[in-house]
């Protein structure tokens, strides 16, 4: 064991700082056990680093047309073949990981921390506050979560913008019950009353003293439910109300491609793996971290 | 009395989820950018006419009298004009409806048939061969974009294999002759005894069934496996065991009358999820369902059939979650 594993393993930190990262390394090698977790984390750092050189790694533009060589099979030129206009597949995919990273990304920006709020409120002020809320969470979860989506998508109009605020609108319920579970069971807590004796307000022990706490369920929860943002921004783009043509999303080239699958089915197929292979890696990242972070919930 | 003052409360938030559900599609209604005076009376009315029309549609009315109004009439069933096929919505949905049953009670077979058994072999052998098995399955359904795997298994099944028929609901020789009854296909042929028609049409509904069904498949291994390994660890199983039962007839008596209570929530919430994987898979398959018809309606902007559409489905998902959690009530003699 080198110096600085037994620093980090050791019973006694010497700082606050040692603590934590010795709390993180720890969390590390329990995760590392998880050989599919860490093929999992492997496939989404390699999303991440795709999305972030696109167009290094693509070897074509991917709007770039040529009728010439439309709906090509895979050779060396093209790998995996061209679509109907004649764009590279490779590339497109290529460059739809940017999109798929946007989508997911931007979704679990906003709904999480309205999921946050939501539960925390409701959680620890009660009374009419948690009823209210949690009333009109209920009305949300109740809820086919695509077909409000797509409802929403119809009143603000297709685009991926759009799709993400769609999306986002009807994620934020589990996290607000998630939230509001954990902070029922730390709402009467000491440290809350010592907190709160000292003169803390409100919204300082909701925003420094219960919402650290909920971070690590969220952060589980969140991560497996980024396989679904993906199905569900991929179903949005393949019936047409996601992004918009010419982009390169995955769902919406599986869509375009329906019509050559018979004949040239890697049009169709390669966008549908891609999207397959994400999302699974999400579903394998999010149960390793489920047993890491919050060993309560392991099924 | 308990019991009565309970289902009353619980009917109540039923009927307050509903309220929301409408509150919800109103307010989509209202946010939409198309003024619905406009689309009424066109770009050219004059200002008088306009303001009729306004009037006439309840529009200068306060929102509140708006949304009383609204819910008056989506209670009547009135979900008002489709602008594509200018019939009212709610005929339009009665019509198509019955396709979009088919399809998802065949799924839930499906699902049932398998999914129970797979379940119960991943708990009994856990974390050996089946219940890896069951796993993977369980991980790829939560994976698998659906419309893919419905393109896909097109292309296997009925572009290489030729084992099924192609997309649609009926061969074109097979069209109108018999007379709609029910409107499930299957169960109008068999009662008009056109054998052929039935063949034809069970053909168009496997793979679609089958499809969607992977997903209820998934969906109650997953759980059957996690249930009834609970049971499995239960005292009263191993004094089953102690006794001298066959292993047979602990794991298929005791241990499944245990699990088979939570499980009827279990399918009736795969029931309800189905219709919302109906939306993608009736669009790969040009099953003329809700979901395709909800579809068309969004991409022709058809507002009034969305909205129809979207209640529809709401309420039929409420109406299942309501209904299995009755139904666990009435067989869990613990759960008041």
């Amino acid at each position: 064991m080198s110096a600085w594993q037994a620093r980090l393993l050791s019973d006694t930190p010497r700082s606050r700082g040692d603590a934590r990262l010795g709390a993180i390394y720890r969390g590390w090698l329990q995760f590392r056990r998880n050989r599919l977790a860490l093929l999992g984390l492997a496939i989404v750092i390699l999303l991440i680093l795709v999305a972030a050189f696109a167009p290094w790694i693509a070897t074509h533009h991917p709007n770039e047309q040529n009728l010439a060589q439309r709906l090509l099979p895979p050779s060396s030129a093209h790998w995996l073949g061209t679509d109907e206009f004649g764009r590279d597949v490779f590339s497109r995919i290529v460059f739809g990981a940017r999109i798929t990273l946007y989508i997911v990304a931007l979704v679990a920006v906003i709904a999480a921390p309205i999921g946050l709020l939501v539960g925390t409120a409701a959680g620890y002020l009660g009374g009419w506050v948690d009823a209210v809320l949690m009333r009109v969470t209920d009305v949300f979860l109740a809820f086919p979560s695509l077909i409000l989506a797509l409802a929403f998508v119809a009143a603000l109009g297709p685009g991926i913008e759009n799709a993400v605020i769609a999306i986002a609108l009807t994620a934020w319920p589990p996290y607000a019950r998630i939230a509001r579970a954990e902070t029922l069971t730390i709402r009467n807590s000491d440290y809350i009353a010592a907190a709160r004796l000292q003169g803390a307000g409100t919204a300082r022990i909701l925003t420094r003293h219960i919402m650290p706490l909920c971070m690590s369920s969220l952060t589980v929860r969140v991560t497996l439910d980024m396989a679904g943002i993906i199905l569900t921004a991929a179903g949005l783009g393949f019936l047409g109300l996601g992004a918009q043509p010419p982009l390169a999303e995955w769902g919406a080239m599986v869509s375009s491609g329906r019509r050559y699958i018979l004949d040239q089915w890697w049009v169709a197929t390669i966008p549908g793996v891609a999207i397959f292979v994400v999302s699974l890696a999400f579903n394998l990242l999010g149960d390793g971290l489920r047993d890491v972070l919050d060993p309560r919930q392991k099924k | 009395m308990s019991i009565l003052r309970q289902s009353s409360g619980f009917l109540l938030q039923v009927a307050l989820t509903f309220l929301g559900l409408l509150a919800v599609t109103f307010f989509i209604g209202r946010v939409v950018p198309i003024d619905p005076v406009l689309a009424v009376v066109g770009d050219q009315a004059p200002r008088d006419v306009y303001e009729q029309a306004r009037r006439e549609l309840g529009l200068d009315q306060p929102l509140w009298t708006q949304f009383a109004i609204y819910v008056q009439k989506v209670l009547v069933g009135d979900f008002g004009q489709s602008l594509v096929t200018n019939r009212p919505v709610v005929d339009d949905i009665a019509r198509v409806f019955p396709a979009t049953l088919e399809l998802a009670t065949f799924a839930t077979i499906i699902g049932v048939a398998l999914g129970v058994p797979m379940g119960i072999a991943g708990a009994v052998w856990q974390d050996r061969w089946p219940d890896q098995i069951v796993r993977v399955i369980g991980l790829v359904g939560y994976s698998v974009p659906i419309f893919w795997l419905g393109i896909v298994s097109l292309l296997v099944f009925y572009g290489m294999l030729g084992w099924v028929q192609g997309p649609g609901r009926l061969g074109v020789f097979f069209e109108d002759i018999v007379r709609p009854v029910t409107g499930v296909l299957l169960v109008d042929a068999a009662l008009a005894g056109e054998w052929e028609v039935f063949r034809n049409a069970f053909g168009h509904v496997v793979l679609p069934s089958a499809v969607l069904g992977y997903f209820s498949v998934a969906y109650i291994a997953r759980m059957t496996r996690s249930f009834m390994l609970e049971q499995l660890n239960q005292e009263y199983i191993v004094a089953a065991r102690a006794k001298g039962m066959s292993e047979a007839r602990v794991i298929w008596v005791h241990a499944l009358r245990n699990v088979a209570v939570p499980l009827v929530t279990v399918i009736g919430l795969s029931y309800a999820r189905l219709l919302e994987g109906a939306v993608l898979t009736e669009t790969v398959f040009a099953w003329p369902g809700i979901g395709r018809y909800l579809t068309t309606a969004l991409l022709a902007a058809d507002m009034n059939a969305v909205l129809g559409a979207t209640i529809v489905i709401g309420a039929v998902f409420i109406g299942v979650n309501l209904l299995s959690d009755l139904l666990y009530r009435l067989l869990d003699p613990r759960a008041t």
